[in-house]
């Protein structure tokens, strides 16, 4: 394949040769050709989409309408239709909650970490001592926090449960959580004067609460937004200073418009990344259910949630995307 | 300067530029404005004032940001040092009384560490690799080549990013543990079948096993992908294409680029190569380079950068996964993996007051020590990582 091609693409060059051209006749135009390695290249995809990963979707989509049977040899499936969908929504005693629960949490969850994100990547732009040091720092979330420490961080929270005997903590003060910052009081007597709503208060408090939780999960889109910001022109800037704005404005005027394709990549990569998490109170639901051996339950309670998001999804880029600006509309 | 040796014009010449330096001298001191003076200026302004409160304010939030990361794994690292009293002690709150490194040893010689860190980084490397290949090489191919149904295939890319693979892990297991391509493999077990039947080996399957193992190995092939195709030879169960407890259900989700966030890595190596000017190829293409050889030999050289960060991420995820590994090693004894490290070690006798406590900073340790390996090649890494990912310039 790679000779031929080699020659190919020779023979464009040099069409004189005989051999040559008749390898080019058989094979069509340079962009024929083109098309044809674009196949080739996304072909280890192509083979584990369709040969691996189509059959696991649609597996799993039966899966949910059945109930399966393992046995010698294999397994055969029983046609229930909905019931397991129905099981998982009127007889399992807390799903419906935790799902609800779990996509209003997303739902407070994805503006405080998109802004927080912007905000530290806009400081960590910008040219100072020690930033190197500073960017380190905040990716070791990136890096480190996948898996284990979550999982450890239950095991602790479990044999805490199973044991409370003894009320001596010392050793403990790990897993950031535990003790709270603030108390909503200290919020209330912030913003009495304000006339604000109870409900604000609470989402305050429970933003500050959680403050580890958002660091934690803003690693990556903290990258995107810094990639974003260095492909801004720093002539922009420049003309901006030299026409006296001020940063405040600049910013508005200027980073954030730039910045709004990334804001929409980012509120998505958000909602998928916190719906697909661990630590996700529905998703460890739902993998309790599974190891509890109600595997066809839990395959619907996936399919499920995982409808619930697209729409979310759907609703987040589609509102997004109205306010997005693009510079340039070449691609 | 000798200006005997010159001629009348370079006289001339010369003259005029002592003119000259001598009007610049005026006009600097006219310039020059007292020392204090000059001091006020700079630094006594609203300007420079505004400077300083934003850099402290901003170095003061940083530092505050840093800690609440960092928080967690230096109260980690402390209690990872106690002995046994300092939890019980209330005076110790993050610098052991009585430091030891028991823990450590515990850990590292009873749960099997380094045999566990040693399949883990070969799983790790192993995956890492594949997967940043399969993923420039997939990127690659949806930056840079028109072809039909393209963007189609691209939603795809996306769809296997927003499905979790724990919706489809009932499915997945099942794949793995009966691993069939739409039933391609299993006709091919069927047909095998009839060949025996044909042939009417004596004993069974068991026997047509056992001549087909001492066929292969008459003629020195390696039987073990016997045990592949069909699984527990000696059982009665034959059932087909186990692949649990083996890591070819890595192998095969990485080569296909359907690991872990394979979907995202595919997303920004395709946005780098978007970046990457049509012009240097084309320049290959006229020097009489092929598609890939100008791949291998321009754009991988290119993008080690992003492949840096793409293995960083991958290489990262796998080893501290525990979705995977506990999925598709069902018996976790054979093959011990990082992540199985985490439980008491025996010698370390934890039955007393604070027993919640001391057990809590085992498991802190053990996954210090998960971690520590991690940590040391994120240090050597994290340069190239951040400039890859700015230089990937992501857009909407």
């Amino acid at each position: 394949m790679k000779n031929e091609n080699v020659a190919v693409n020779a023979s464009a060059v040099a069409p004189s040769t005989k051999a040559k051209n008749k390898k080019r006749k058989r094979s069509g135009s340079l962009d024929v050709q083109k098309s044809r390695m674009g196949w080739v290249f996304i072909a280890p995809f192509l083979l584990g989409f369709f040969l691996i990963y189509l059959p696991m979707i649609v597996e799993s989509i039966t899966f949910s309408f059945n109930n399966t049977v393992i046995q010698p040899g294999g397994y055969f499936l029983e046609p229930v239709g909905f019931a397991n969908y129905s099981y998982a929504i009127s007889n399992d005693p807390a799903f419906v909650t935790t799902l609800v629960g779990s996509v209003k949490e997303l739902v407070f969850n994805v503006p405080a970490i998109v802004i927080f994100a912007l905000f530290m990547a806009v400081l960590l732009n910008q040219k100072m001592r020690g930033r190197a040091i500073f960017r380190a720092i905040f990716f070791i979330p990136v890096i480190v926090s996948t898996g284990i420490i979550e999982s450890i961080d239950v095991q602790n929270t479990l044999a805490d449960a199973m044991q409370q005997v003894g009320g001596q903590e010392e050793g403990s003060i790990g897993g950031g959580g535990g003790a709270q910052i603030i108390t909503a009081m200290d919020i209330n007597s912030l913003l009495g004067g304000m006339r604000v709503g109870g409900g604000i208060v609470k989402y305050v408090v429970g933003l500050v609460n959680n403050v580890y939780g958002i660091i934690n999960k803003s690693g990556v889109q903290m990258l995107i937004f810094l990639s974003g910001l260095q492909s801004i022109s720093p002539a922009i800037y420049e003309s901006c200073f030299i026409d006296g704005a001020s940063a405040w404005e600049t910013f508005w005027k200027i980073t954030f418009p730039m910045i709004s394709p990334m804001i929409l990549v980012n509120a998505v990569y958000t909602v998928i990344d916190s719906f697909t998490t661990k630590t996700n109170s529905v998703m460890s639901y739902i993998s309790s259910v599974y190891k509890s051996g109600n595997d066809e339950v839990s395959t619907a309670m996936s399919w499920m949630y995982f409808l619930i998001v697209v729409v979310l999804l759907a609703i987040v880029s589609g509102v997004l995307s109205a306010y997005v600006f693009y510079q340039r509309k070449d691609t | 300067m000798d200006t005997s040796s010159m001629t009348k014009k370079e006289l001339k010449e010369y003259k005029k530029q002592l003119a000259r330096e001598e009007a610049m001298r005026k006009i600097r001191a006219q310039e020059k404005t007292p020392f204090l003076m000059r001091l006020r200026y700079k630094y006594l302004t609203f300007y420079f004032l505004k400077q300083v409160i934003w850099a402290l304010f901003r170095f003061v939030l940083l530092v505050g940001i840093s800690y609440v990361i960092l928080q967690p794994y230096i109260s980690k690292i402390a209690s990872s040092f106690m002995s046994k009293e300092d939890f019980t002690n209330v005076r110790v709150l993050l610098i052991a009384m009585n430091p030891t490194l028991d823990t450590y040893k515990a850990i590292i010689t009873e749960n099997d560490y380094f045999q566990a860190l040693f399949n883990t980084t070969i799983l790790s490397v192993l995956c890492g690799i594949s997967q940043t290949l399969i993923c420039t090489i997939v990127g690659y191919g949806f930056a840079k080549f028109k072809f039909r149904f393209k963007k189609l295939l691209f939603a795809c890319v996306i769809f296997t990013m927003i499905v979790p693979h724990e919706t489809i892990q009932f499915s997945m297991f099942m794949k793995f543990r009966y691993f069939d391509f739409w039933g391609i493999w299993d006709g091919f077990r069927n047909l095998l079948i009839n060949l025996k039947d044909m042939f009417s080996f004596d004993g069974g399957v068991g026997a047509w096993y056992d001549a087909m193992v001492a066929a292969f190995a008459a003629k020195g092939i390696d039987a073990g992908f016997m045990d592949v195709i069909f699984s527990n030879p000696a059982g009665t169960i034959y059932s087909f294409g186990n692949m649990l407890n083996t890591p070819l259900p890595f192998a095969v989700l990485s080569f296909t680029g359907l690991a872990f966030k394979n979907g995202l890595f595919i997303y920004l190596m395709r946005q780098y190569f978007n970046g990457v000017p049509d012009e240097l190829e084309e320049a290959a293409y006229v020097d009489g380079a092929g598609v890939i050889k100008t791949f291998v030999r321009i754009i991988l050289p290119m993008s080690v950068t992003m492949m840096v960060t793409i293995f960083m991420f991958s290489f990262s995820w796998q080893w501290s996964d525990t979705f995977y590994t506990g999925l598709f090693y069902t018996n976790n004894k054979k093959f011990i993996l990082l992540p199985n490290i985490v439980k008491i070690p025996s010698t370390l006798d934890t039955k007393y007051i604070s027993q919640a406590a001391y057990e809590t900073a085992i498991r802190n340790t053990c996954g210090l020590l998960i971690l520590f390996p991690l940590v040391i090649v994120y240090l050597f890494a994290q340069r190239t990582l951040i400039e890859g990912v700015e230089r990937s310039g992501i857009t909407g």
